[in-house]
């Protein structure tokens, strides 16, 4: 089971590397602070996968705030103007 | 039980993963930012979604497993909100025809 | 190749392309948010290793609070550059400093993998230790107990930093309000978003502490978010900085640093040293440093951000 989870966790990692490519290239601003979403996102299901997998400690914390700080970076960035 | 648990895990975990992949794939494939939009924010939360109910069964007593469940419903929150102002964002950089 | 190893590779890969993503993209913006968005990459990446306290930390402050620091000084920059006529750096420059990078990233590679395996550790020292301390995380017991008079310093130059950045405003707007006004949209989705989630972040910075006796966490990292929830209601309009010469600011900033050093002093008097801890009493003398330390991280951290006063000066 913890060999399942971490291969999807990695399988999870490549998928939103593969998105990142994409997002980061742009063009225009709203594509790059999606970035940060789906980092936010895909890093928080590849961050359950494999602490549940390895049964570290702590894990759905580190999740938790990643859920509220990624939410917060992009907010920070749609109020940055950009020229 | 157990067996049936660990099944549930994996269907979802699945299909959490399957959402993931189709998300990626809308952010490549679709024309334009809004678009883009869509799909990275309704696939990819509806794949952590499905990850987060796969991965009940494994959470540690009650608490864990409302932790789970809170982290899903921030990012849906957080999510919903935080593409109406990238939406505003893009509106800003390319003012609809 | 086993899942673990690939779901690492996996990490160290796209950090390595966002971190070069980072220094090579055209425009200020699009380097920043490959630079937050490494961040939150690499909590992953410490949680891989094992230090979730790292991992927490990671995310505070390179997520939120790094991320809103380079935002606002590309602000800044902007502004002056369009004021000023742009001065571009020559190829020489350029390519000296890139020799000059690359020499010290080979400098602290070498030096790593030179590092004997096990490499030298104190670990087994302080996990043996750790009962004394009437604490469960090693972590925790580092930096409160073991290293007391570490922290309490790093305290102290968080505040001299501050101090810096205030001796950046102009003369008659010392002691004024830092950074701007933002507008406020009441029934707006900002403002929504922010009513909801800063009570969330509040209560959470606070279990953050509590917990961080057993399990990964900290007055740092609590501190962290407490100080980026104020940031965000500033930008949503929701409050406004306050005075920087107000008496509240100042013992909230110095609150924190005072109780560690006084309950430092008086462990001569009670258990044999400066910062000694009295024995049976550990845990709540901690507990009752860490709570003004944390809100004095919180402050220290969201006033840096804020910046030197810049309106409704004292004068």
């Amino acid at each position: 089971m913890s060999e399942f989870l971490l291969t999807v966790a990695a399988l999870v990692v490549v998928t939103v590397a593969i998105g990142l490519l994409r997002v980061l290239r742009g063009p225009g601003d709203a594509d790059r602070i999606m970035a940060v979403q789906l980092l936010g996102t895909g890093g928080i299901a590849a961050l359950l996968l494999a602490g549940s997998a390895t049964g570290e400690a702590g894990r759905v914390d580190v999740a938790l705030i990643l859920a509220l700080l990624a939410a917060f970076a992009s907010i920070a960035f749609t109020k940055a103007p950009s020229g | 039980m157990s067996g049936l648990l660990d099944l549930w895990t994996v269907v979802a975990v699945s299909g959490g993963a399957f959402f993931f992949l189709a998300g990626t794939v809308g952010l490549l494939r679709f024309p334009d930012v809004l678009t883009r939009l869509h799909a990275l924010t309704k696939a990819d939360n509806l794949g952590l979604g499905l990850v987060v109910l796969g991965l009940l069964p494994r959470a540690e007593g009650l608490q864990g497993a409302v932790k789970l469940l809170s982290v899903w419903l921030l990012v849906m929150l957080s999510g919903a909100t935080v593409s109406q102002l990238i939406a505003r964002v893009a509106g800003r950089e390319s003012p609809p025809a | 190749m086993t899942p673990a190893s690939l779901l690492d590779l996996g990490i160290g890969a796209v950090a390595l392309a966002l971190a070069a993503f980072a220094g090579a993209a055209r425009s200020s913006f699009a380097a920043i948010v490959g630079f937050v968005a490494l961040g939150l990459l690499l909590a992953l990446a410490w949680l891989r290793l094992g230090a979730p306290d790292v991992a927490l930390t990671e995310v505070a402050i390179g997520g939120g609070l790094t991320g809103l620091l380079l935002i606002g000084a590309e602000r800044r920059l902007r502004a002056r550059a369009m004021a000023e006529a742009s001065d571009p750096v020559s190829t020489r420059v350029r390519v000296a400093a890139a020799v000059l990078s690359a020499g010290v990233a080979a400098g602290l590679a070498a030096a790593v993998l030179s590092l004997p395996i096990p490499a030298p550790t104190l670990g087994p020292a302080a996990l043996r230790e750790l009962p004394r301390t009437g604490l469960d995380n090693p972590v925790t017991a580092a930096l409160i107990a073991f290293r007391a008079f570490d922290t309490l310093a790093e305290k102290v130059v968080l505040l001299l930093a501050l101090v810096g950045v205030w001796s950046l405003a102009p003369d008659r707007e010392w002691g004024g309000r830092p950074g701007q006004r933002y507008p406020l949209d009441a029934d707006g989705v900002l403002a929504f978003l922010v009513r909801l989630l800063v009570p969330v972040g509040v209560v959470f910075g606070g279990y953050i502490l509590w917990v961080s006796a057993g399990a990964p966490g900290g007055a740092f990292q609590g501190g962290a978010i407490l100080a980026t929830m104020w940031l965000a209601a500033r930008m949503a309009g929701l409050t406004d900085a306050p005075r920087l010469c107000a008496s509240r600011v100042r013992w909230a900033l110095a609150a924190g640093p005072l109780v560690f050093f006084a309950a430092g002093l008086a462990g001569p008097l009670v258990a044999g040293g400066f910062l000694a801890w009295p024995v049976g009493f550990e845990k709540p003398v901690i507990v009752a440093i860490e709570i003004p330390l944390m809100l004095s991280i919180a402050a220290v951290l969201g006033l840096l951000l804020a910046g030197p006063a810049q309106r409704d000066g004292a004068r």
